[in-house]
């Protein structure tokens, strides 16, 4: 069989098989590769696109990346369900699979490390919004808590009093947000084993709406899920103009890095 | 091996997740092993420099006050905007009218006196 290997993570063997109809990167359905002891789950990807040069022309292509990266995550959340993947990043690949017996042998002791350290945890993803841009200074007629009519300034002292007003209606409502997202972090990674704050995301490539004031991922444990969306759940409403959104269970992503 | 424990109903991801997060996570996270065609760890973090920098390009531009693009029409659903800002300029030019009628209360009168 020609191709290169495509390396999706690595695991602890697992007895569960796969989904059957499971399909990963570049539709090559994913086999599972043991060597000392360890499981690496690998795909045949072809040389036209995976291969150093191809590949980095390809990766400029959103679509393709697009497609791609969903195809990687794919298999990874059926590992997920089966048993605690490692996650790898995207495009790990090797000539063959002699290449990938080779680097689970180099990198063995700190794959078991690890998996030591995730075993049975997934990861959840928290997001906080500030649901309403606050107005500029020089909009009227601001978003909602404002309290303020867009109504006409009679004189130019009405003017300065209203923008003055709008101005400090936006500063609270930025201080009480942050507040919000702080304290909401507070308490869930203190239910965590361990969390992770993420630079906020942009609307233009999320698409949500609101500002990101809020982009943590936290480390639980299987069994205490429940528990920790239930808490999550429980403060969603506790301030009107923020949204809280949840994400997961993930593998460990954010925490497969060496510590 | 072992099995897992009950894991509740996946939420915001599978199918329908956000893009975003699937990048950030598959791009961003998990672990760094460099292929033996050499591949990408490099060029995987350009590319994720280079849509942050368009993204964060957005950002800064708006921080320095150029954001023509939300008050054109073919750009922007908030074009109203600009009616505002006429209204605005409005109300400028009249309170300009004002302190030139109370030069007590400007700035340069106060510190010249």
């Amino acid at each position: 069989m020609t191709g290169l290997r495509y390396v999706y993570a690595i695991c602890h063997p697992f007895g569960t098989p796969l989904q059957a109809q499971l399909t990963g990167v570049a539709g090559d359905p994913p086999r599972l590769l043991h060597h000392h002891g360890l499981v690496a789950v690998v795909s045949h990807v072809p040389e036209r696109d995976f291969a150093e040069g191809p590949l980095r022309s390809r990766l400029e292509d959103l679509d393709w990346l697009t497609a791609t990266a969903r195809a990687h995550q794919g298999v990874i959340d059926a590992l997920t369900v089966v048993t605690t993947p490692l996650p790898l990043r995207l495009g790990t690949v090797f000539w063959d699979d002699s290449g990938v017996r080779v680097m689970i042998e180099e990198r063995e002791e700190v794959f078991r490390r690890t998996l030591e350290r995730l075993h049975g945890r997934v990861e959840w993803g928290v997001k906080v919004y500030a649901e309403s841009e606050p107005a500029d200074g020089d909009r009227s007629g601001a978003g909602p808590g404002d309290g303020l009519p867009a109504e006409k300034a009679v004189s130019g002292r009405d003017y300065l009093r209203q923008r003055r007003m709008r101005m400090r209606t936006n500063e609270n409502m930025w201080q009480q947000a942050e507040a919000f997202a702080g304290r909401l972090h507070e308490t869930l990674s203190a239910f965590a084993e361990d969390s992770r704050l993420h630079a906020p995301q942009n609307a233009t490539l999320s698409g949500a709406s609101g500002r990101n004031l809020l982009n943590a991922a936290y480390l639980v444990p299987r069994e205490e899920s429940e528990e920790f969306v239930e808490l999550v759940d429980r403060t969603k409403d506790d301030v009107p103009g923020m949204r809280v959104e949840l994400t997961g269970p993930w593998a460990a992503y954010s925490f497969a890095g060496e510590e | 091996m072992t099995m897992p424990s009950r894991v509740p109903e996946p939420y915001g991801h599978g199918s329908g997740a956000n893009l975003a997060d699937i990048l950030e996570r598959v791009l961003d996270k998990g672990i760094v092993i460099a292929g033996d065609i050499r591949i990408n760890l490099l060029d995987i973090e350009l590319l994720t420099i280079k849509l942050r920098l368009i993204v964060a390009s957005v950002d800064k531009a708006k921080e320095m006050g150029i954001d023509w693009w939300e008050d054109d029409p073919a750009l922007s659903t908030r074009a109203r905007r600009s009616e505002l800002a006429r209204e605005n300029a409005e109300l400028r030019e009249r309170l300009a009218r004002i302190e030139r009628l109370e030069p007590a209360r400007t700035e340069e009168e106060r510190e010249s006196s």
